[in-house]
């Protein structure tokens, strides 16, 4: 097994560059994690954002915190494909049956998650700083920001490599994806919720988007940071333990 | 000669339905052994266990001198698996394939092993185009040259040419026939007889998860009623047609070669 150790970060970084050219070679992915959310930030601020009472005067720097883990969110059933597509075609059996460090293949695709969620997420807030978005964070409030969004994108990209693994079908593979892209429409991502009926406002104020939508909001704005990190990072750390577990638990099983 | 695999008492079931009940075989190295087995004998699960891809239930299985159960690393330094569907990534070009494996194997000079497997089956021209666009038979090939990346000294080919069109099954007998020559062990799997007659110097027939024969085919020929004498006007088989009419009768300039 030494042997094969060694050269974990070197067969990770092939793995690593291998998903990357499927990202940059497929349009529709590139599409679907960028380009969307910049639309839909167009709209919002554009078409509907003169209707929308969000009680601040600069509704960019309000909305682009939830388009942001929009966009992550929309990026995972992406991860869920390519994983599923490599157990479909017998891939991870040939990577397997080779000398190399055992769960290279999937931390290559976690990584793949990581580096191009950041790309998405950076093109994004160029896009809004050119919409009017400000911000006079420091580094260390940006460090926050980047390390809470790594955490989301770490917990859902583990959330879909247990839908790859297991899934059945390549819709299947893709379709828990849905729910999650939804959750931030239920959230504090557009407008605030003290404007929603009550039974979709308890709802809204204790789902996981709220209050990571609301941390970034106040790291970014330089408000008091509240109570509400603590439920972010908890949201993020918990369901990032439990998905990773699981995740590890049907690679095991599946490829050995 | 020595053993490149010797598996005694094999077992393995899935949940509780028994796939193998007892597997006794061995392959001596350099030579091809084809497994013949129906749909759902066990052939794929004995590839996976060979392989270490699967655990056994009981028995032991020792690859290339290596308990596949104790020293799983060492067996993966010797075997290189194609399994039962060409695991070729399409978005990546059939250089890239390659030099993938090359890297994940660790060489040295990864563009040239690239290009001679490329030229050796007959992809130099399609080699910088994505697999998306290869035929049935090209992805097969790129298959096997990516088992062959790194010189393994064990190939496992499981069900090579199921789903093939005549033509590239063809192919790949050569190449298989090919890579027996330069000393490669070739354990493969099959359903077709036909296959396992041309192809393998020892034949183990797998039936309701045990070997029910295996030899020499001369030895299983033997074991079985003496052959009648009969004289039979000599037909085309419809496959001696297919390729007479398209032109392309390779498997018979193939054999004229060696």
């Amino acid at each position: 097994m030494k042997t094969s150790n060694n050269y974990f970060f070197s067969d990770m970084s092939v793995m690593l560059g291998r998903s990357m050219r499927h990202i940059l070679r497929s349009m529709d992915t590139i599409i679907t994690v960028t380009i969307t959310p910049i639309v839909m930030m167009l709209l919002f601020v554009y078409v509907l954002g003169g209707a929308i009472q969000a009680g601040t005067d600069n509704y960019v720097n309000y909305l682009l915190p939830g388009m942001l883990l929009i966009s992550i969110a929309s990026g995972t059933a992406y991860i869920a494909y390519r994983l599923f597509m490599d157990m479909q075609r017998g891939i991870f059996e040939r990577f397997s049956s080779m000398p190399i460090a055992r769960s290279s293949a999937l931390w290559g695709h976690v990584l793949t998650a990581l580096v191009s969620n950041a790309i998405s997420v950076i093109v994004i807030i160029l896009v809004a700083l050119i919409m009017g978005f400000r911000s006079s964070a420091g580094i260390l409030s940006w460090l926050s920001v980047a390390g809470i969004l790594a955490l989301f994108t770490l917990a859902l990209t583990w959330l879909a490599v247990i839908a790859g693994l297991s899934a059945k079908s390549v819709d299947g593979a893709g379709a828990f994806s849905y729910p999650l892209i939804f959750l931030p429409f239920i959230s504090s991502a557009f407008v605030p919720t003290e404007s929603m009926p009550t039974v979709v406002r308890i709802f809204a104020e204790n789902q996981p988007v709220t209050s990571i939508v609301n941390t970034i909001r106040a790291l970014l704005s330089e408000s008091p940071i509240e109570n509400e990190i603590w439920v972010a990072l908890a949201w993020c750390l918990i369901t990032l333990v439990i998905t990773y577990l699981f995740a590890i638990r049907i690679y095991k099983r599946k490829v050995g | 000669m020595e053993n490149a695999i010797l598996v005694t008492g094999l077992t393995k079931s899935y949940k509780k339905l028994p796939v193998l009940k007892g597997v006794d075989f061995e392959v001596k190295k350099g030579t091809i052994f084809a497994l013949l087995g129906s749909n759902g004998a066990g052939k794929t699960t004995i590839v996976k266990i060979l392989t270490t891809l699967l655990k056994q239930d009981s028995g032991t299985a020792i690859v290339n001198g290596f308990d596949v159960r104790v020293k799983p690393a060492h067996v993966r330094q010797a075997i290189s698996l194609t399994g039962q569907f060409a695991a070729v990534d399409e978005i990546l070009t059939g250089r890239e394939n390659l030099i993938l494996i090359a890297k994940l194997r660790h060489l040295e000079s990864l563009r040239q092993v690239a290009d001679d497997l490329l030229q050796r089956f007959g992809l130099s021209d399609a080699a910088d185009r994505r697999v998306s666009t290869y035929s049935g038979g090209m992805r097969r090939r790129l298959d096997i040259a990516m088992s062959l990346v790194g010189k393994p000294e064990l190939i496992f080919l499981d069900e090579p040419t199921t789903g093939l069109d005549p033509e590239a099954r063809i192919e790949v007998w050569a190449n298989v026939k090919k890579l027996a020559d330069s000393g490669v062990t070739v354990f493969l799997t099959t359903q077709y007889l036909e296959e396992a007659e041309k192809l393998a110097e020892r034949i183990a027939i797998l039936h309701e998860g045990t070997i029910i024969a295996q030899g020499t085919l001369d030895e299983l020929k033997k074991m079985f009623p003496p052959s009648k004498l009969e004289y039979v006007e000599k037909q085309p088989t419809l496959e001696e047609i297919f390729l007479a009419i398209i032109g392309k009768k390779r498997g018979e300039t193939n054999e004229n070669q060696q």
